[in-house]
């Protein structure tokens, strides 16, 4: 009962957040409002028991993404922004392309949870550890290779941002 | 528990290739501001002697074929294939770009490091077992594709090239991913043996459900092979970037991206086949037609040669669509055969644009077979190659796809196809008129001699495409058997 209660809290919290950022006129309401719905998922992932997704989603998103973003907005000058007009001409193509969605995401609902897979969920292992112990488990024997090479990805988002964007090489 | 998942040094001998190339590209990178500004050329001898010391441990690697790292990777014919086309086109690029880079005086170590790093990108992708593996690859291999696209900042059509390609191929990831989502939440797994099983072993497969997935696969993979109807991107970024980037692009990236096509959609979705089928017909024929049809109206040569390519995309698509051991093959064998001629053909190009890329028209190319008979010879059979006239790799890649596509019981596209290979001839041979029958143009009259770098871009894959076009059965038949391993 409690936990339902959460969900709904949590959603609202997601949902409101999330038209708010696209709704308002000022960029940096807008992304206080992205703040809002990035915490409301954190509650969500806690929900679920996945207490590492919460942190991780509070410290890289909440703490270190958006402070990022609001830097950004408070350097940049958005005062001419924000006079343009704020909705696109464009948004029946966008209605319809939430309509369809919505109407894939009923069709699903209705046919119930079998339609969402194929395979009988994998055994889940009598916890033995918390959920952020597991996931270091994983995340260092079998999900190694993956771990180790997403370091190359980010070495190279690195070298190639140096050299897109310093002054003089 | 620990002890089991310590890498083996059989293990590590199937990522060899993997961990010198990352050992190599972060060498240069440190290397950089030690080497004083004569001496960047140096950087990249390391990166061809790194690219073929990798070459080398691919075989040894092969020699002892299976899956690594709890299965994260396999090393089969298949991936073994492919990551020698991804070496070799790394080892041309940077051969055709050390004159490139001086001319525009930014030659920098970063831009050596930038391909290797790529390199690896795609060579993870075509070893990977596993879809995160294959989106970790794919992200490498892109993210440096994107700035080497705009690694000369001054010039404004390498910002264009580089926006262009970033904004859609980001978009185009996204979808991928949301792809990889659906798969994982209706499988519980995202290792692609694994997800077969499941496909194969459910009683009532979710068609709806996997055809979303495919679909949503299809669109993230097809940005990045260029086909239809998400080709659009295309031109403009192979016009902008630099000349070498731009055959890099058009090879390695677009091999590697067809590589895990393949795998996914031949093996994986094999059981829901008849479902995706259609799809990839359409998108097949009208990749060739858009493809053709745009490339006769270009000046351009970079354009007429990016609109080529989408064409190009399209005749492999053909083979996907065969759905056989046939069409795997020969969508292998076309793309060892267009990875090398259209290496070559851009290396043309960049010894004729000149600084600044100020000739990059056809028509420049004027005169070009009386000035320099022999770079003219060779751009000629790279030129027949793309056509497929036989006694070129090109000829004997279209004819083993449309043999795959009629063996398959699909004659229409076949004849299509045929047709369209039909129109793409007028194309390629008015670059042959032009080159031989009229007068020299301002820059051919000019043209400084070819350096022994960019002339080794050229005899290379010349070399390979006659190699294809006169003894294919070699390589075919390895494509063959190895095409028949991974489809078990």
């Amino acid at each position: 009962m409690l936990d339902t209660v959460f969900f709904y809290l949590f959603t609202l919290l997601t949902l409101g957040g999330a038209i708010l950022t696209v709704a308002t006129r000022n960029a940096v309401h807008s992304a206080l409002f992205l703040i809002t719905s990035l915490l409301g998922v954190a509650g969500l992932y806690l929900l679920l028991h996945a207490e590492f997704l919460f942190a991780v989603q509070i410290i890289v998103y909440v703490g270190g993404i958006m402070v990022l973003f609001l830097f950004v907005i408070m350097l940049v000058n958005l005062d001419a922004a924000a006079a343009q007009r704020q909705f696109s001409r464009m948004w029946p193509v966008a209605l319809g392309c939430v309509a369809l969605v919505g109407l894939e995401l009923f069709y699903f609902l209705g046919k119930g949870e079998p339609a969402f897979r194929i395979a009988a969920p994998p055994p889940v292992p009598e916890p033995t550890a918390g959920n952020t112990e597991r996931i270091a488990d994983v995340l260092f024997s079998q999900y190694l290779l993956p771990f180790e090479i997403a370091s190359l990805l980010l070495l190279v988002a690195v070298i190639g941002s140096v050299v897109m964007a310093k002054k003089r090489i | 528990m620990l002890d089991s998942f310590i890498p083996s040094w059989a293990e590590l001998l199937r990522f060899m290739p993997e961990i010198i190339l990352s050992l190599v590209g972060s060498l240069l990178v440190m290397l950089e501001p030690v080497t004083g500004p004569k001496s960047k050329s140096m950087l990249g001898h390391v990166a061809i002697a790194g690219l073929i010391v990798a070459l080398g441990a691919t075989f040894v690697a092969h020699a002892n074929p299976g899956a690594a790292f709890s299965s994260m990777i396999v090393v089969d014919g298949f991936a073994t294939f492919f990551r020698v086309i991804v070496f070799t086109v790394g080892i041309l690029t940077i051969f055709s770009s050390y004159q490139y880079l001086d001319r525009e005086g930014s030659n920098r170590g970063e831009y050596y490091a930038l391909i290797l790093f790529s390199v690896v990108g795609q060579s993870v992708m075509v070893v990977a077992n596993e879809l995160i593996m294959i989106f970790i690859g794919l992200e490498i291999s892109s993210i440096a594709t994107y700035v080497l696209a705009g690694f000369l900042r001054d010039d404004k059509r390498n910002n264009e090239s580089a926006i262009k390609y970033f904004l859609l191929g980001s978009f185009a990831t996204g979808f991928l991913l949301y792809g990889i989502a659906l798969i994982y939440g209706a499988t519980g797994t995202t290792d692609l043996g694994e997800v077969r099983q499941a496909v194969l072993q459910s009683a009532e497969p979710p068609v709806l459900l996997l055809s979303v997935a495919a679909g949503l696969m299809f669109i993230g993979l097809g940005f990045k092979v260029s086909g239809a109807p998400f080709q659009m991107w295309t031109p403009d970024v192979y016009q902008g970037a630099p000349t070498p980037v731009t055959a890099f692009m058009s090879a390695g990236p677009k091999a590697a991206a067809f590589a895990i096509f393949l795998r996914i959609f031949v093996t994986v979705f094999e059981s829901v086949g008849d479902r995706w089928e259609p799809l990839i017909w359409a998108s097949a024929l009208a990749s060739m037609t858009i493809g053709n049809f745009a490339a006769l109206q270009q000046k351009n040569f970079k354009r007429l040669l990016a609109y080529s390519s989408i064409a190009h995309a399209g005749y492999v698509l053909v083979a996907l669509t065969a759905r056989s051991e046939i069409g795997t093959a020969s969508a292998m064998f076309y793309l060892a055969a267009y990875a090398l001629m259209n290496m070559g053909a851009f290396a043309v190009i960049a010894h004729v644009a000149g600084k600044g890329e100020t000739t990059v028209d056809v028509s420049d190319f004027a005169g070009l077979g009386a000035k320099q008979p022999v770079t003219a010879a060779l751009l000629t059979i790279f030129m027949l190659s793309l056509i497929g006239v036989p006694l070129t790799g090109g000829f004997f890649g279209k004819f083993y796809i449309f043999k795959a596509a009629l063996e398959s019981k699909l004659l229409w596209l076949a004849i299509l196809g045929l047709l369209n290979s039909a129109v793409a001839a007028y194309y390629y041979l008015r670059v042959l008129v032009v080159m031989y029958m009229e007068e020299p143009s301002a820059r051919t009259e000019n043209l400084e001699p070819m350096p022994m770098s960019l002339q080794a871009a050229l005899w290379l894959p010349a070399a390979g495409v006659l190699f294809l076009g006169i003894f294919p059965s070699a390589v075919l038949e390895f494509a063959s058997a190895s095409a028949r391993l991974l489809g078990q």
